[in-house]
């Protein structure tokens, strides 16, 4: 029945639930230093991509931590695979490997 | 839950007053829960035989104008002064109030006049100028919740009905919710705290019933003057309670008390509108969990009609409760007025019974 | 019952790592020394840990190791008494103990310790209302004791509970939470292989030799997920579980987790001093822990000549530095002593 003029906000809370979260876990078991990342934001200050559009190697890797596939893939595409992410990690990410398994299993 | 472990509430005791209250109503309880503050009355006066007196001349206490940024907080000081004005003249010294919104402003101003005693000053010669009244501070404030908890003995003894389901003898499963102005702001103004209030507590398990402690149990219910007046806000507010609500339903409460009354109203209305939207309600067959205010509870515990304590006008019916607890009533006097005639029957809801 | 003198150079308050080490040293130089401690037994805190970082070598072989030097050599010591009042007398100081015993000492040298922050007054972290909810003090017990508990599927460790937190009273950082932290992430991972392990951080100070590699370890070998944000509060569900509110920093978004076990990681306060007589002008810093009279040149010696403080007494540390701050007290007590 609509003409409330209102309707109910959904919820921004993230739900917890790692056993549901199929993109981390293939993430985690192919690259396992995917573990190591401190969302220091080396990676998305030197990236080529990021600096003309949204691309931020750090909150991906959050993204797929919390299963917000939907903001990987807007930021994904703006990748050119140039590397520098992994070459500045200073704790040694695969950070190309992730892209590129991200790729596959999108 | 057991008892002992949540003695925290035991830090935060405030001195509740005994008698001679002067009494200031609520805008909007008597339109939606009409008969809460009459029976309010009634049990301080005829069954516990306290004095409590009204002023014709008491005004609202300017809340929503206030939260919705309309009056200024000088305004505000000089209404509330004249309230304490009118209670000097009536020679008492105790003020007894129905709102909860109201409670948290009375603790406002009162706490503002403690850190800043320039302001009070200045509201002594607001008031005098506007209308030549003088006041005295009330030695004690109490919101009325807190009045029947004090009294929460006497009147289990003089009850007739226990909070307990009558077929199977367990304590019923009953939700408290508190309003967020009443300790959330001044946690020493509250009894219990701003965790564990114990004032609905103290009530419920007093007179039989169980307390559930679920997630969202100090969450607000919404009920925000600036989201709720405006219309294109409203969502946010009907979300908070949808959020308490689902949070709830796995304890399978068979009521809901609290002691605000923007509170129980909206935990009562958007029951109707959550199953209009989501077609989703939240006690079995498709009823909803009645919410009750307090008075009416002590109303329920202590004998009284259920059509004379205004359970018809609530929005989710009260019926499946009563029935619960064993309490008789008249299925036609409903919708009757006191001669008898029937008054005009509202449209069943489709979803919600 | 052993007879003890009534006078010494050096009257040491505390029996734990720091007080033992100093024992030690000044006993090296001479000088006659009685330890009292309040508890039943030497050893401090160290009695109640587990493992210790770095290493993970066993605390009670540290403990039992210097006790049985402290043993060997003779040094006096009286275990369950508290020293309750220090006065001052000329030169030199009269310490009494709740058991009545009354001894006249040259030198005192604090060294009583810290308290751990009590988490009962975060009222909003359940402590001692939800039975799922630790602190890391208590862990330390159930990873000693092997207890026979139910398994945890999901164990969540709460950083800074009492520290860097003006509500609690306490601004400062309490150092060595985050590491143990980390350290106990990993010991319970190990005892429960199959559960998550979480650790909710603000910052992560890893400050020493080895912490920031133990921290990578825990990420990559052991799989322990680390998230920013503070737990603002915890409730229980309807299994049992408890539901922790916390905002997922990094990504900006409020995040519901649920956990079997909740770990507070307690902070360290000041330990209580003994009454002082009026004469005696003990200065503690604003954090209330000891202030030394000059933390560059004279770390040790507070603003009360004759009166010395070593180990956490005058602020958090690790254990090694405790020990060497005991050994650097004991030299600045010799240096008193022979120009007294």
């Amino acid at each position: 029945m609509s003409g409330f003029g209102f309707s109910i906000s959904k919820s921004s809370t993230i739900e917890y639930k790692p056993e549901e979260f199929h993109l981390a876990n293939i993430i985690e078991e192919n690259e396992p230093t995917s573990r190591l990342c401190i969302s220091c934001g080396s990676c998305s200050a030197t990236c080529t991509g990021g600096e003309f559009a949204k691309l931020r190697m750090h909150y991906i890797h959050l993204y797929v931590k919390r299963n917000l596939t939907d903001k990987i893939r807007e930021e994904l595409q703006n990748c050119m695979f140039c590397g520098k992410c992994q070459l500045v990690c200073p704790r040694g990410v695969n950070n190309r490997n992730i892209i590129r398994l991200l790729w596959e299993n999108i | 839950m057991s008892k002992e472990k949540r003695d925290i509430w035991r830090k935060y005791q405030k001195s509740i007053g005994d008698d001679n209250f002067f009494f200031v109503r609520s805008c909007i309880r008597q339109n939606f829960f009409p008969a809460s503050e009459q029976a309010f009355l009634h049990i301080l006066r005829n069954e516990l035989g306290k004095n409590v007196v009204e002023d014709a001349r008491h005004t609202t206490c300017s809340g929503i104008g206030y939260h919705s940024d309309v009056v200024n907080f000088d305004t505000l000081q000089t209404i509330i002064a004249r309230h304490f004005a009118l209670m000097t003249e009536a020679k008492l010294k105790n003020v007894a109030i129905s709102c909860v919104t109201s409670f948290g402003l009375y603790s406002e101003v009162l706490e503002t006049w403690k850190e800043f005693p320039s302001e009070l000053e200045k509201t002594r010669e607001n008031l005098y100028k506007a209308t030549k009244r003088e006041f005295e501070i009330p030695e004690n404030i109490a919101h009325c919740s807190d009045i029947i908890y004090k009294f929460r003995e006497e009147i289990k003894n003089k009850g007739k009905n226990r909070l307990v389901n009558a077929e199977t003898g367990e304590p019923l499963k009953i939700v408290d919710h508190i309003g967020c102005h009443y300790a959330k702001i001044f946690p020493e103004y509250g009894e219990g705290g701003a965790e564990f209030p114990q004032v609905l507590t103290g009530m419920i398990e007093s007179w039989g019933g169980q307390t559930v402690d679920y997630p969202e149990r100090r969450h607000c219910c919404g009920f925000g003057f600036r989201q709720y007046l405006v219309q294109a806000n409203r969502g946010y507010s009907v979300s908070n309670t949808y959020k308490k609500l689902q949070s709830m339903e796995p304890y399978k409460p068979d009521m809901i008390i609290a002691n605000c009354p923007g509170c129980t109203m909206f935990i009562d209305k958007w029951q109707y509108t959550i199953s209009e939207m989501e077609h989703k309600t939240f006690g079995p067959d498709k009823t909803g969990i009645p919410v009750l205010t307090y008075e009416e509870l002590a109303g329920l515990v202590l004998g009284y009609d259920p059509w004379d304590l205004g359970l018809q006008m609530h929005q989710v019916s009260a019926e499946p409760l009563l029935d619960k607890m064993g309490i008789k009533y008249d299925k036609d006097k409903k919708f009757a007025d006191k001669s008898g005639k029937i008054f005009s029957i509202p449209k069943q809801p489709e979803y919600i019974l | 019952m052993r007879a003890y003198d009534t006078k010494y150079q050096t009257i040491i308050i505390g029996g734990g790592i720091a007080g033992m080490t100093a024992a030690l040293q000044l006993y090296k130089f001479g000088i006659r020394v009685l330890i009292i401690e309040k508890e039943d037994n030497l050893g401090g805190h160290l009695n109640k840990w587990y493992k210790l970082f770095p290493g993970f070598v066993n605390a009670d072989e540290v403990v039992s190791n210097i006790v049985s030097e402290i043993n060997d050599k003779r040094i006096h010591n009286i275990t369950s008494d508290e020293v309750i009042s220090i006065d001052s007398i000329y030169d030199n100081y009269i310490v009494k103990t709740s058991s009545g015993h009354s001894f006249e000492a040259e030198s005192v040298l604090l060294a009583q310790g810290f308290n751990t922050f009590d988490p009962t007054k975060k009222e909003e972290y359940g402590y001692g209302l939800y039975s799922n909810v630790k602190t890391s003090v208590e862990v330390e017990k159930i990873l000693k004791e092997h207890s026979n508990i139910t398994i945890p599927k999901r164990i969540g460790l709460i950083h800074c509970v009492g520290s860097r937190d003006e509500k609690a009273g306490n601004l400062h950082c309490s150092k060595l939470c985050c590491v143990s932290a980390v350290k106990q992430s990993i010991e319970l991972k190990e005892r429960f292989p199959d559960a998550e392990v979480i650790c909710f951080y603000i910052d992560l100070r890893m400050f020493d030799n080895g912490f920031e590699e133990l921290y990578m370890e825990a990420q990559v070998e052991h799989g322990i997920k680390f998230i920013r944000g503070r737990l603002s509060e915890c409730s229980e569900n309807i299994d049992g579980s408890l539901v922790l509110k916390v905002q997922d920093t990094l990504t900006g978004l409020p995040m519901n987790v649920s956990v079997d076990w909740l770990v507070l990681m307690v902070g360290k306060e000041a330990a209580k001093l003994p009454n002082l007589d009026k004469s005696i002008d003990l200065k503690l810093a604003p954090n209330r822990f000891v202030a030394p009279e000059n933390i560059f040149y004279n770390p040790n010696q507070t603003s009360q000549p004759g009166i010395f403080c070593c180990g956490t007494v005058s602020g958090p540390k690790t254990i090694h530095e405790s020990a060497a701050d005991a050994k650097a007290a004991a030299m600045s007590i010799i240096d008193y002593l022979n120009r007294k």
